[in-house]
């Protein structure tokens, strides 16, 4: 048992010598090492990545081997585009709106988190069962909770009182409270992940600092804006980060939701890009829609660069 | 006196820590035990307004489970989800293990700028890229094909496995590669032998994390697939538990709670490494 085994570790080893050249020389073998994964990145990020460019400027269909450069015909159509600014406007609003709310709603959630207590880890794992169940599927139990005829929220509110006897809100069927209703789905799903970003921050300021501050006689609010928020700011920024790109470029709420309804008041870019593109066969317009996130996503991965760069230093 | 006061303000800081702990729990668990409720009410009792929704006015029923398990499709796209989740956990593990441990220990100073160039990928990719993405798997005559999501989805995965496995390998001292260089094997042989076994938590990590992103993942499948048998849970169950414009609720809901509770519970465990590997080491955990 014992020599056959070190027989096959010395044929292995032979073998390998054989090849020490390669596996040796630490430029070859670091350069053999990383090009599958640079290739596949190259040939499945990098590639699309410049199609979506070119379709952007062409009029490209599904379907069809047709392939003509328009220039910039289909970017000054979308800008005297109604539905396009539309879109533009609801990105902007839903972004904005809830990303302020959940960073207000995380860093609360973390200083509750942040002292110890029986149970807290079954707490936290209730808090973030809706970043870590599939979003679509968690997505669809909201549906069936703002259902125009079967709300058990409107019932509750209703029974409650807070709602007279006669009205029944139709959450996802007007304007203004299928938006609400889609910040609100959105927020759920953003505010534990946010929650444990901002936890990691709070429990990475060392204690004796705190203790520092005490000693020299700082309260509470002066602790919290000259220790607390300074010292987190750089996670707090990654935490910003994070939830633009996701909530900027996430459709699944809108796609289950409401389809970008009630008269495309919930419709944002990468919804409209995706019925335009796909299900209108549009490609160069879609491509077009969707590319107009890219200076955004650019601006977060320079942020992002700096951030990390700055921690390298440290 | 004093000592009462003192004592009933703790009270009530107790109370308030508490009492919004329980909004925030609830506000979370609300959809799922929406969905725990729904998934077992017979539909008489669902479908009546009257009665009060959060309770069973008729006894519990397994019909819901039946009809799920039998007249849908569900069992399949489970299948479908977990062969697509293998097959990509197994194609990021070839393409990430190699890479990080190469950005960490072979690249030298432009390692850690590429992993993060790398690490970025992960921001822009799907959104931007669905609509060329498509035309690619059309040209590749994998449309409607489940091959279409095994080899896209690694676009995703990639990127962050490759980050979060090149903290895993800066961590391991280097004297330990060294000593099985003078043992006689090669950097490769030192790599194999040596730093893959003691990665293993590292590499598990990956593997979780991997399968839950390919759970979880939505626009590609739905721009891709088009035939109910050939999507994945995540996808299939919004799109075809639908009929007409009447929902099963009842099937509808249990079929989401089955699909996102195994997740959730195994998630649990690795939730610190990911951050720390979505933080990019801004914090140290």
């Amino acid at each position: 048992m014992d020599t056959a085994r070190q027989t096959v570790e010395g044929t292995f080893r032979s073998r390998y010598q054989r090849l020490s050249y390669f596996f040796d020389n630490e430029k070859v073998l670091g350069l053999l090492m990383i090009a599958p994964a640079m290739l596949y990145i190259l040939a499945l990020v990098g590639y699309p990545l410049i199609l979506a460019f070119v379709y952007s400027f062409s009029d490209i269909t599904v379907g069809s081997t047709h392939f003509n450069f328009v220039g910039l015909k289909n970017l000054q159509e979308l800008i005297g585009d109604f539905d396009f600014k539309n879109a533009l406007k609801n990105t902007i609003l839903f972004t904005a709106v809830s990303m302020s709310i959940v960073l207000v709603l995380a860093k609360i959630l973390a200083l509750i988190l942040l002292k110890d207590f029986k149970g807290k880890f079954l707490v936290r794992a209730l808090i973030l069962m809706p970043y870590v169940a599939p979003i679509s599927l968690g997505v669809i139990g909201w549906l069936w909770m703002l259902d125009s005829i079967y709300s058990p929220i409107n019932w509750l509110l209703q029974h409650t009182g807070l709602f007279g006897s006669d009205f029944w809100p139709m959450w996802l069927g007007k304007p203004g409270l299928a938006m609400t209703a889609i910040i609100t789905v959105h927020v759920w799903r953003m505010l534990p992940l946010a929650t444990v970003i901002m936890l990691a921050g709070l429990t990475s300021i060392p204690q004796d600092i705190q203790d520092a501050a005490l000693v020299d006689g700082a309260g509470y609010f002066r602790r919290l804006f000259q220790v607390t928020i300074p010292m987190m700011l750089p996670i707090m920024m990654v935490a910003v980060l994070f939830g633009i790109v996701f909530t900027a470029t996430d459709i699944i709420i809108i796609l289950v939701l409401t389809r970008g309804g009630p008269y495309d008041s919930t419709q944002v870019l990468v919804s409209q890009a995706f019925y335009t593109g796909i299900d209108a066969s549009d490609l160069a317009k879609g491509a077009a829609t969707a590319l107009f996130l890219f200076p955004l996503l650019a601006a977060v991965a320079i942020f992002m660069l700096q951030i990390a760069r700055r921690s390298e230093v440290t | 006196m004093e000592k009462n006061s003192e004592f009933a303000k703790q009270i009530a800081l107790k109370i308030a820590h508490f009492g919004s702990l329980a909004v925030f729990a609830v506000f979370a668990t609300l959809p799922f035990l929406w969905m725990l409720i729904t998934a077992f009410k017979q539909d008489a009792d669902l479908y009546n307004r009257a009665n009060n929704p959060f309770i069973f006015n008729l006894a519990p029923t397994l019909i819901h489970l039946k009809e799920l398990f039998y007249e849908t499709q569900f069992v399949k796209w489970l299948y479908n989800t977990a062969w697509v989740g293998v097959a990509v956990v197994l194609i990021t593990l070839v393409l990430a293990i190699p890479a990080g441990y190469s950005l960490v220990r072979l690249a030298g100073r432009w390692g850690e700028r590429l992993g993060i160039g790398i690490f970025l990928t992960y921001l822009v990719a799907p959104t931007i890229l669905f609509i060329p993405m498509s035309r690619v798997v059309a040209e590749l005559g994998l449309q409607d094909s489940l091959w279409s999501l095994v080899l896209v989805f690694p676009t995703f995965t990639v990127p962050f496995a490759i980050w979060l496995l090149m903290g895993f390998f800066k961590a391991i001292p280097k004297d330990l590669e060294e000593a099985a260089m003078i043992d006689g094997y090669s950097r490769f042989g030192a790599f194999i032998r040596m730093v893959i076994p003691i990665s293993t938590s590292g590499i598990l990590t990956v593997v979780i994390f991997s399968f839950t992103l390919v759970v979880q993942e939505y626009i590609y499948t739905l721009t891709f697939v088009t035939t109910a048998s050939k999507y994945t849970v995540s996808v299939g169950v919004p799109t075809f538990l639908v009929h007409g414009d009447v929902y099963n609720w009842g099937a509808l809901m249990a079929g989401c709670l089955i699909a996102s509770l195994p997740i959730v519970i195994v998630y649990n465990f690795f939730v610190e490494r990911f951050i720390s590997g979505l933080t990019l080491g801004a914090v140290k955990g």
